[in-house]
């Protein structure tokens, strides 16, 4: 088999960033140096960064490598999120391993192989390629969430996610051999067409439902919807907070740009059954995350309830399906992505360098307006683009799930959107209002008085800058995401 | 692009006063915050005499003023389209005023955070400018919700831990997700709306002019305006959904709840005449009878709470609620009469609402509660506030020759033929807005002063000017209500030709 020059090309950032891996594992297996190894890592994601924003603005359009893979405007543009991702957690770790103890040059390259995962996944048609992919994203993750092997919580939270992660890995190559067994593929394409010549008389085929309903409880497992939620405040809680922000973003991003990739190019939406499923999921996970989110009071298992609803409104535009549905999916993630990566940001820079526990108890914001008032206005911000307050990108996100709701005259779904919305003002404010009440004891946690001339802070600095620009003129980034739009098979 | 203007100025002027304080010094944001609510109001007060605002409308369309449209978000057919008539110059004056106000009156109050407080109420007051002046509906429910973050934070990190009350970040927070929730119930009306206009033109638009006088189906248009309705019923506040109102003033700083009860209630009320009625007549129409028996209802209802409260601020916010029953009374009547009413009541009430919301805050600082059971005898203690008191509360209750009394006369008027059983009641309000206003001033004001009570600090320059403004202006609209009401009276001529024409029709779901 030979590839042509296009294909070549299209592959390029997948052999970019592959070498860049292997570089970085060369060198830090010649010499130690925390700043020289990040660096390295940091340049290699940019450039297959700047490559695929080459390759989404020449847009070659649909370009197959072999049956597995499949490049094309919307595969660059998730892959871009998900570089994007890595680069912030890169740049937001260096900060924090500042104050660790042990060896911190591992994490780039944890992180980089994840990515390449997250590449991979973005780019499936194919349940062999999505399940490589969702091992190669996975497998570094465990050993990220329990970076600082000495502490307690962060190596419970990383043999939990081990041990339910391979489960549910489990549960999907189960489900793949089953569908394989009756549809004699595993292209999306045909599993597609299979159910959708098949629908009405697929209650009859015990084989294939069950096969789809495994893969499905997996998929749900790494989106953390309800009832597959339960790994996720313990693991978010436990994990160093960089590599909590990539769990929350990077890695549900590219499992749902997958789900969505599926949908709406093989025909997802010709089963009717499973559509049924993902809106009762949506339903309650919107519910379930918003109320157990309000009793919390750790602000990582807040964030982690929190995702959950989240991921149940981004589902809202999935069930919805139509014309929308894409383009909504794509500026929810984004605004998503950005807000808990800036949330994220503020907690990891008001943390490092890395003490003996993070700054995640809403008792640690307090008053932090009055110490590093540039600093909790932006976590202001992030919040309230969280609960989808006008003029942030949360609100764009949440303009867009609505629409297309209403597009699809989803009413109980829409009537959840708006309960959950509420609620989730409550939890949101409460940390908000946390950081400007003055604050009666000595507090122990403030980021350094020059957080904003590191890299950190120059991140979470642009961040809220993309932030406020996609809340206040949203049509270039609705540009990008119709330019990234997929072609529906 | 002097619309926009009017917008901008406040949030810069907010921004000027934060990163002032930390630069020049305490004072400072102060007088920022003045002059810049004072330029505005300069540009406000100068558009009104400059501008004609007795344009008819051409076509069935109403003709705008002032108009300034400019690109935003053409994917969706959303643009920063301001226009200002009448109606909205009127309310944006008001705004500008009681903004003046709000900082005059915090200037001594607010000692913390001096920066950040104006910032807040600067951009409040910017957001609802642009509420009244916006025409494209995304671009008012952006607004819409956005002045809600500012005032969220007025009443949380400024506001009074007022005994027995839950504390003030309870009341900020039920504040925030009432309207909150109520504006997504909106937005979802607004896309549904937008969405029928999709299917019947092919192009997506939020466009207001594009969006008005659409033809849908009955059941349609009845679902749309209740989402709308539930918006505005929630801020006005209509009686079931009013519980935010009292504890939001009892907690918030005089500024706040000058704000609150002055200009936040009016875009409800604005919202419903320029959106719910112009946009449904059909539905509005069909449903006026319950909305005016929800007025209703909040008339006598909020002032029987009147009856039971002890805490000056909560009994004042308590009779917002009654007069704004009068509002919503007189907006689903729908005559011309009863529309001018509204106008004329909107503009009496935020002046003497905020009024007395001052002077309860003048009141707070000297004797420290706000207590009726530990006042008494007030006006012995004070040469100058006890009157100026009474005053505002004979306008409050109605007294011919203030403001007040003309848009609740004229308000009655406008109803009676619409709907005699519905006036009478809402009569009585007056009755009973009299008994409770009185017994305010008896129970804070009369009496002996307790023993050995030293005679208490009077009103200063400042606040003597500040209350000489607003007595002044309520004399005016009610000795000569005439230029306000020549002002408005084109843009409620239109909302009355829309909705006396679905009338005629009579065309009920």
């Amino acid at each position: 088999m030979s590839f042509s020059n296009t294909q070549w090309l299209a592959l390029s950032p997948f052999l970019l960033l592959s070498a860049a891996i292997v570089a970085l594992m060369l060198s830090i297996a010649f010499k130690r140096r925390h700043d020289g190894n990040a660096t390295m890592a940091v340049i290699g994601l940019n450039c297959t960064l700047v490559l695929i924003l080459v390759l989404l603005l020449i847009s070659k359009g649909r370009v197959e490598l072999t049956p597995l893979l499949v490049v094309d405007n919307y595969a660059l543009f998730y892959g871009a999120i998900i570089l994007m991702t890595t680069l912030a957690t890169a740049t937001l770790s260096h900060a924090y391993l500042d104050g660790f103890k042990g060896e911190r040059e591992e994490m780039y390259l944890l992180l980089a192989i994840s990515a390449l995962g997250g590449l991979v996944l973005a780019c499936a048609q194919h349940f062999a390629s999505l399940f490589i992919g969702l091992e190669i994203l996975s497998v570094p993750l465990y050993a990220m969430i329990a970076y600082p092997v000495k502490k307690r919580h962060s190596l419970e939270g990383g043999v939990k996610y081990l041990v339910l992660s391979a489960v549910a890995s489990a549960f999907m190559l189960f489900g793949i051999a089953l569908l394989y067994s009756q549809v004699g593929s595993m292209g999306f394409a045909e599993v597609g067409a299979f159910f959708a010549a098949h629908d009405f008389e697929l209650i009859s085929n015990r084989v294939a439902l069950l096969g789809g309903a495994l893969l499905l409880i997996a998929i749900a497992f790494k989106l953390s919807l309800v009832p597959f939620h339960l790994w996720t405040p313990d693991v978010y809680e436990g994990a160093p907070a960089p590599v909590t922000s990539y769990l929350a973003t990077a890695s549900k991003t590219a499992v749902f740009a997958v789900l969505l990739r599926y949908f709406v190019e093989a025909g997802g939406y010709h089963q009717t059954a499973l559509i049924e499923v993902l809106a009762v999921l949506a339903f309650v996970s919107i519910l379930v995350g918003n109320v157990l989110a309000v009793r919390q009071n750790n602000v990582k298992r807040m964030m982690a309830y929190s995702s959950i609803a989240h991921f149940g409104y981004c589902m809202v535009a999935l069930v919805a399906g139509g014309p929308l549905a894409v383009e909504a999916v794509g500026a929810y993630l984004l605004s998503y992505v950005i807000t808990t990566l800036g949330a994220f940001g503020v907690l990891t820079l008001t943390s490092s360098p890395m003490g003996d526990r993070d700054a995640d108890l809403n008792y640690d914001y307090r008053g932090l307006f009055w110490r590093r008032p540039y600093l909790a206005s932006i976590m202001t911000a992030m919040l309230l683009s969280l609960a989808g307050i006008p003029a942030t990108a949360g609100f764009i996100g949440k303009f867009y799930v609505i629409a297309a709701g209403l597009d699809a005259k989803l009413w109980w779904l829409l009537g959840a959107v708006v309960v959950g919305s509420a609620i989730g003002l409550y939890y949101y404010l409460r940390l908000l209002i946390a950081m400007f009440l003055l604050d009666p004891a000595r507090h122990r946690f403030s980021a350094a008085l020059d957080w904003a001339q590191h890299v950190g802070g120059i991140m979470v600095l642009l961040l809220t800058l993309a932030m406020m620009g996609m809340g206040l003129f949203p049509q270039p980034f609705i540009d990008l995401i119709r330019h990234a739009a997929l072609q529906p098979g | 692009m002097i619309l926009l203007w009017l917008i901008l100025i406040p949030f810069i002027g907010g921004l000027l006063s934060w990163q002032g304080e930390r630069f020049v010094g305490r004072g400072f944001p102060r007088w920022v915050a003045l002059l810049t609510m004072l330029f505005a109001l300069g540009i406000s007060v100068w558009l009104w005499v400059v501008g004609d605002y007795s344009l008819p409308a051409v076509g069935g369309k109403p003709q705008w003023t002032i108009e300034y449209q400019a690109s935003w978000i053409p994917r969706f057919g959303i643009s920063l389209h301001l226009a200002m008539d009448g109606l909205a110059l009127l309310l944006v004056v008001l705004t500008n005023l009681l903004g003046v106000m709000a900082v005059a009156c915090s200037w001594r109050e607010i000692e913390r955070n001096v920066g950040f407080f104006h910032l807040n109420l600067l951009w409040n007051l910017g957001g609802v400018v642009g509420v009244f002046l916006t025409l494209d509906l995304f671009l008012f429910f952006f607004l819409w919700e956005m002045m809600l973050v500012p005032m969220y934070f007025l009443i949380a990190l400024w506001g009074h831990n007022a005994p027995g009350g839950k504390g003030r970040i309870y009341a900020a927070t039920k504040f925030f997700i009432f309207t909150q929730a109520s504006g997504l119930i909106m937005l979802l009306a607004i896309l549904g709306l937008v969405f029928v206009h999709y299917q019947q033109t092919g192009h997506f638009s939020f466009d207001y002019m594009d969006l008005l006088g659409m033809s849908m189906a009955p059941s349609v248009e009845m679902l749309l305006m209740l989402g709308f309705f539930i918006a505005f019923a929630v801020k006005t506040p209509m009686v079931p959904f009013h519980s935010w109102l009292p504890d939001a003033h009892s907690q918030a700083p005089t500024a706040g709840s000058v704000d609150l009860a002055g200009i936040l209630l009016k875009t409800a009320a604005f919202g419903m005449l320029r959106f719910a009625l112009p946009l449904f007549p059909n539905a509005s129409h069909a449903f006026a009878p319950v909305a005016m028996g929800f007025g209703v209802l909040g008339i006598i209802y909020g002032a029987f709470m009147c009856f039971s409260q002890n805490d000056i601020k909560r009994l004042v916010a308590y009779s917002s609620v009654s007069h704004m029953g009068f509002v919503l009374v007189g907006v689903y009547a729908g005559t011309q009469q009863a529309l001018q009413g509204v106008v004329v009541q909107m503009l009496a009430h935020g002046l003497s609402a905020g009024a007395l919301f001052i002077l309860c805050g003048e009141i707070y600082e000297r004797i420290h509660t706000r207590e009726l059971s530990q006042m008494g005898g007030l006006w012995a203690r004070f040469p100058y506030l006890p009157p100026i008191a009474m005053f505002f509360a004979a306008a409050s209750l109605g007294l011919p020759g203030m403001g007040n009394f003309v848009g609740e006369f004229l308000i009655l008027l406008g109803s009676w033929n619409i709907a005699p059983l519905t006036t009478a009641l809402a009569a009585t309000g007056l009755v009973m807005g009299a008994v409770y206003t009185l017994i305010l001033v008896q129970r804070a004001f009369h009496g002996a002063p307790a023993a050995g009570a030293p005679p208490l600090k009077d009103l200063g320059r400042r606040e003597l000017a500040m209350m000489g403004v607003l007595m002044l202006l309520l004399l005016g609209l009610g000795v000569y209500p005439q230029t306000v009401l020549n002002t408005s009276a084109s843009a409620m001529h239109q909302v009355h030709t829309i909705y006396s024409a679905a009338a005629a029709t009579g065309v009920a779901p």
